[in-house]
């Protein structure tokens, strides 16, 4: 589904990424684990488009298609979706808007029809219990004045609602309380399937308790300097990072 | 995203550049007191205002034109302007819409505003002016049945003379200042409004300005005076066709609001702002003030701006009577090379007074704009108190926001709030939105939406959707 290969990734003049290869297929959930400054966010910004990243070497494609050739909105509307560790406010547009205004793009995008306000009501209510979320949520202005937590909640309600191929989602267990991060691993948890596949982007082992992952990836320095299963992320929480570095080289 | 694009997303053209090709009787240019008799008489109007017009005149050829504004224009020559402009036939006006010139007409249809359709369907009456005669009023007679006078200010000073003498110019003296004293002596239209005590306006008042025949400035001249306990909403639009020189408006609307009386005037400007260069637009001095001359009376203007090349504009509220309240909700957008300094000013004479201003600014392509506004606390404003917000949002970086707020507070019991942002649009949010799969153009549609709330929730109903589809078109390409 996602082939990145060799990705060398510069921002202003410094080099982030140094050869970074990562395959995903359809079904899977990979854990991108890694120190401080690793480069694990700059993956998941250059595969969505974020301005400031240069791509020196190396090529991302999913499904088949070049990913670097497409504009930020296209690579959603072909099933990439985003999950930010410190979601934006916008100030004055309620999150239903933003909500139907993203779904419809996307819908019309596949050559799909807008969706009905009834079918969207009875979708958006869904996940709002699915998220134990207060209805009031869709009335409020996107991100604004939300806790840490209601923020997190409510990039996996776009998650749930977008229903993307491919979710990464950075650190979205960064500022979560316990409960709070159940709730939001059942939701990260509901999309797995077949056909889809989630990236977690994460510093912690005890995520991966909820969301248990098919792989798990150690990125240091710019480069995945090891590869395993579910395993290998309590591993790093017993030796942490510098076990692993020295071990690798 | 990268300056050139940005760029290029804020070029956009005007959509309402058309000119109707209808005659007119319009006077060769230059102003002298020959010019001012010829507008008088064909306006039929009596002795006394000729008098008061010429009185004007006069003071105004002792004043200079301000220069204190953040504005860059060249001087404007006012000898070269044509003070009078009307369709054919003045004294031969339609009495229904089947009589209006089927081309005037199509012309509303261009712009949106299906006249009949829109009165209809809406229940507005519609004085709408057409260069400088009125060409179809509606909906006279449910007013008059309210006992409520809608018409022409041409109509008014024939027909309502003792009111006018007592209101003309006492909110807006003459020699207010240079660009109303100009009005005051020239000033060809507008409307009159007059809702008497105790009553309710049945429907929202709305006027629709164009400026047509090429070179003629265009001096409205609005009165509205809402006696004890009466309210009433009024609606000014105004859209503009492209031209190459430019169009000089000064108008002047005085708002009279007597013991409880609340006027509410909402406008939405859309005049031709000039092309990328800055050529061809209108300049717009516009003195608004309105006296909120009794007890617990308020007034509440809301505006959206988004045309002209130049706009010196600052709606006003003299807070005279005890326990009165003035509004002042805005939004101005500036784009390509237009330049905008508005405001408002907010005096409190009265005890117990309060104000509200919320103005918010976007400033897009190499446009400037400043907020210049006043919040004045008199000795005897016991307890008064106001609050400002003012926003200003940029997009792309050869653009400019400034703000210039002036505080006199001689009362120290008054509470004076003033909270003021700027920022540029968010890369962050752009890419927020665009990463949901939502084009660039809708995203900054969203947001500059967003950003106006505040002010597009005061606007009446049918206004905030226009509001709303006339901020894409002015952003468009820039804010979708």
């Amino acid at each position: 589904m996602l082939e990145v290969k060799d990705l060398h990734v510069t921002v202003e003049g410094n080099e982030i990424l140094k050869g970074l290869s990562l395959s995903i297929k359809a079904g899977e959930v990979h854990a991108l684990m890694g120190p401080n400054g690793a480069g694990k966010s700059t993956l998941s910004a250059v595969i969505a488009g974020k301005d400031g990243y240069e791509v020196t070497q190396g090529s991302i494609t999913f499904e088949g298609k070049d990913v670097l050739e497409m504009e930020i909105e296209e690579r959603a509307q072909a099933g990439l979706l985003l999950g930010f560790q410190y979601p934006v406010e916008i100030p004055g547009v309620k999150n239903i808007y933003l909500l139907k205004a993203a779904l419809n793009a996307q819908r019309v995008a596949r050559g799909e029809s807008e969706i009905p306000a009834p079918e969207f009501m009875k979708l958006i209510k869904e996940q709002l219990n699915f998220m134990k979320m207060d209805p009031s949520f869709l009335q409020r202005a996107v991100n604004e004045g939300f806790s840490g937590g209601e923020k997190k909640r409510n990039e996996i309600l776009q998650m749930l609602v977008l229903q993307p191929k491919l979710a990464m989602l950075d650190e979205i267990d960064s500022g979560l309380d316990i409960d709070a991060m159940k709730v939001v691993a059942d939701g990260v948890n509901s999309l797995r399937d077949q056909e889809r596949a989630i990236l977690l982007v994460t510093h912690y082992q005890r995520l991966l308790d909820y969301i248990v992952p098919d792989k798990v990836h150690v990125l240091v320095d710019g480069r995945i300097v090891k590869s395993g299963d579910a395993e290998l992320a309590k591993e790093l929480e017993a030796n942490g990072y510098e076990g692993i570095e020295e071990s690798a080289a | 995203m990268a300056t050139e694009e940005m760029e290029q997303l804020v070029r956009r053209e005007y959509k309402e550049g058309f000119v109707t090709d209808i005659e007119s009787d319009t006077l060769p240019p230059g102003l002298d007191e020959n010019t001012i008799a010829f507008i008088s008489q064909k306006k039929g109007e009596p002795e006394w205002m000729l008098e008061w017009r010429l009185d004007a005149y006069r003071q105004w050829l002792k004043m200079k034109e301000p220069s204190w504004a953040h504005l860059n224009y060249p001087p404007i020559d006012y000898q070269s302007i044509s003070y009078f402009s009307a369709p054919k036939r003045p004294e031969d006006r339609p009495q229904s819409l089947d009589e209006v010139d089927p081309k005037l007409l199509e012309t509303y249809e261009k712009l949106g505003i299906p006249l009949h359709e829109r009165a209809a369907l809406a229940g507005v009456a519609v004085d709408a002016v057409f260069d400088s005669v009125s060409v179809a009023t509606t909906f006279k007679e449910t007013l008059s049945e309210a006992g409520v006078i809608f018409c022409s200010i041409s109509e008014a000073v024939r027909d309502y003379p003792e009111l006018i003498k007592e209101y003309l110019g006492t909110v807006v003296p003459k020699n207010d200042n240079y660009f109303a004293a100009l009005n005051s002596a020239v000033f060809t239209d507008g409307s009159f409004v007059f809702v008497p005590k105790g009553v309710k306006c049945p429907m929202e008042l709305s006027t629709y300005f164009r400026i047509n025949a090429a070179n003629t400035g265009q001096f409205e001249r609005t009165l509205i005076v809402c006696e004890s306990g009466a309210e009433v909403s009024y609606l000014e639009g105004c859209t503009a066709p492209m031209r190459d020189e430019n169009q000089l408006h000064a108008a002047v609307v005085e708002i009279v609001a007597l013991d409880d009386a609340y006027i509410k005037y909402s406008t939405v400007q859309n005049w031709y702002p000039g092309d990328e260069d800055g050529k061809g637009g209108i300049y717009n001095f516009v003195t608004k003030r309105g006296d909120c001359r009794g007890d617990r009376s308020r007034i509440s203007w809301t505006q959206v701006e988004t045309g002209s090349a130049i706009t010196w504009k600052y709606p006003s509220c003299m807070l005279r009577g005890k326990d009165s309240i003035g509004e002042f909700y805005s939004v101005a957008v500036t784009n390509g090379r237009q330049q905008a300094d508005t405001g408002t000013k907010m005096i409190h004479i009265g005890e117990g007074t309060r104000s509200y201003i919320v103005a918010k600014g976007i400033s897009a392509g190499k446009s400037d704009q400043s907020y210049r506004g006043l919040v004045k606390i008199g000795p005897r404003a016991k307890g008064a108190r106001n609050f400002t917000q003012c926003d200003s949002l940029l997009i792309g970086d050869t653009c400019g926001a400034h703000t210039f707020p002036y505080q006199e507070i001689n009362n120290s019991t008054a509470t004076v709030e003033h909270e003021a942002t700027t920022s540029k649009i968010g890369e962050d949010q752009l890419f927020y939105c665009q990463s949901r799969g939502i084009t660039e153009e809708d995203a900054v549609s969203m947001i500059v939406n967003g950003f106006c709330k505040d002010v597009f929730q005061e606007l009446p109903m049918e206004f905030a959707v226009e509001a709303e589809a006339l901020l894409n078109v002015t952003l468009e390409g820039a804010v979708g």
